[in-house]
């Protein structure tokens, strides 16, 4: 949309039309950058604050001096931030130095297209594109390949086992994913992510909004399938083996400093939100308000996304100081033989729903 | 749609292409592969067929490569083999290649090429499905039969025998 209508807006007389699709897409590159690294920001603070809340502590207060001294610790994460970038940058000497650098971007790129594809509220999504959905999880598979070039890159033993653990993981968790998102093309006959949005306007059983966790048990078990695989996706406890601090260091981030750990946590953070913002379009009704056809203007809009959108990211954050880590054999148990088989049954079963009730 | 976006995509797609057969380290050819394989998918899109882009991401980039470089990775020693590209047999490798090249001009002048319209189609995917599921049934079925085989297969084989 956004796209569409920078398109428009430029004047189409230009000396050189091409240079016009290029000028768009970097003008809508650097709003998605600019919200990103602020919503990391919240989110690290979040972090910080309910994990302290949930070990009956109270968290970063303000101590010292500088940036950290502020009330209630509110600017640690920039504190944080200014910390990482002004690290410095080590390149250990036998590391291959070309995929080196190259791998924090990949895994930044591919979280970051995914975003062009969210829809914030009714006006704001960069592109509305037909295959929406198909095209974040698509992108959503480039990470792996980033994860595995930087352990194979740094040449260090724990990275590389990381970087394994974190690629089958991935790859497993895959398969679940797009199988609960099938359930959900099924029922709305559309993979645009506006479309998704508006099937699920008005009421079901007289009086739950019509989304699709409400509309019918198969897609309340896919939107429970879809947020765990989410979590794993991530590569957040209980999920977090690759990165398992008591056993890999940091898996495969292990030699990574200053500036080039911070696009990796960066991703790790976007990665959420895109799982966060797919998991509340599907099946949570976007920006849909949660009192059908009360307060639907696009301002409220965002307002209801980023509500949702951030209530399953709190979500992500509490069970990661409620489960203990799950074991290697068990995290690929939980997948191939829980969620893919619940999956597919779930398939038929919305398959047969549809035909029975409507 | 736009020349410089065509022209970025069609370099990026040729250049890596290049650098998957002239690199000397498999891995790096493994990595250039993602840049060529993704590039092909933004040629589809310039082609309107944006569902096929997002099957080539996630068949060939999100499936294939992982495992190439998953293969390259836990082969022992492969990654340090030095590839040679050292020619062989110049003269008869000549013939044949100019030999296709020749085939593949012949063939592009005389194949009758479809003028895509320059309007974006309302709908793509949906007529995929649509074709799928109902003209092309039977062949969607056999080939689905085809993986469900192989996958069997491919349990059978990597099974504990003891």
């Amino acid at each position: 949309m956004i796209v569409d209508w920078l398109i428009d807006w430029f004047p189409t007389s230009v000396a050189w039309p091409g240079l016009t699709f290029v000028v768009v897409v970097i003008l809508c590159a650097i709003p998605v950058f600019v919200f990103i690294a602020l919503y990391a920001l919240v989110a690290i603070y979040g972090e910080l604050k309910i994990s302290s809340f949930i070990q009956d502590k109270v968290g970063p207060m303000g101590q010292g001096v500088g940036l950290h001294a502020w009330r209630w610790g509110l600017l640690q994460p920039v504190a944080d931030a200014l910390k990482l970038i002004l690290k410095e940058d080590i390149i250990p000497s036998s590391a291959d130095k070309k995929l080196f650098i190259l791998a924090p971007f990949i895994v930044f790129i591919g979280a970051f297209i995914a975003f062009s594809a969210l829809p914030f509220s009714q006006t704001l999504i960069i592109a509305d594109m037909n295959i929406g959905i198909f095209y974040i999880l698509a992108v959503s598979s480039l990470g792996v390949i980033g994860i595995i070039l930087a352990g194979w890159s740094s040449n260090n033993k724990w990275s590389l086992y990381g970087a394994m653990r974190s690629a089958a993981q991935i790859i497993s968790y895959e398969i679940p994913v797009a199988l609960s998102i099938v359930v959900v093309i099924m029922l709305t006959g559309t993979m645009s992510m506006q479309g998704i949005i508006q099937y699920q306007s008005g009421l079901i059983w007289g009086f739950l909004p019509n989304w699709l966790i409400f509309n019918n048990p198969f897609t309340f078990l896919a939107f429970i399938i879809f947020f765990i695989s989410g979590v794993a996706e991530c590569n957040r406890t209980p999920f977090d083996i690759p990165e398992a601090e008591s056993e890999l260091v940091a898996g495969a981030f292990t030699e990574y400093s200053g500036m080039r750990y911070a696009f990796f946590f960066l991703s790790e953070y976007a990665n959420m939100f895109v799982v966060s913002g797919v998991a509340a379009t599907a099946f949570m009704g976007g920006w849909l308000s949660p009192i059908p056809g009360m307060l639907n203007t696009p301002a409220w809009g965002l307002f209801w996304f980023m509500s949702k959108s951030m209530f399953l990211i709190f979500m992500m954050i509490w069970f990661r100081w409620t489960f203990p880590r799950l074991r290697v054999d068990q995290l690929m148990d939980v997948c191939w033989k829980g969620f893919i088989p619940i999956s597919l049954f779930n398939i038929f079963g919305v398959g047969i729903w549809h035909l029975i009730v409507g | 749609m736009d020349n410089i976006a065509f022209g970025l995509i069609i370099a990026i797609t040729l250049g890596s292409a290049l650098m998957v057969v002239v690199s000397k380290q498999l891995l790096y050819s493994a990595i250039a592969l993602l840049f060529t394989l993704f590039g092909i998918a933004g040629l589809y899109i310039f082609m309107w067929a944006d569902f096929m882009a997002g099957v080539q991401v996630v068949v060939y980039i999100g499936g294939i490569l992982v495992l190439l470089i998953f293969g390259i990775m836990l082969t022992n020693k492969i990654s340090s083999v030095n590839i040679s590209h050292t020619s062989l047999q110049r003269g008869v490798g000549a013939v044949v290649t100019l030999g296709v090249l020749g085939f593949l001009i012949s063939m592009i002048n005389n194949t009758s090429w479809l003028q895509l319209s320059s309007v974006e189609p309302s709908q793509t995917a949906d007529s995929i499905g649509r074709l799928l599921m109902m003209d092309f049934l039977l062949p969607f079925e056999v080939a689905s039969l085809l993986l469900l085989g192989a996958l069997i297969g491919a349990a059978m084989l990597s099974r504990n025998t003891n």
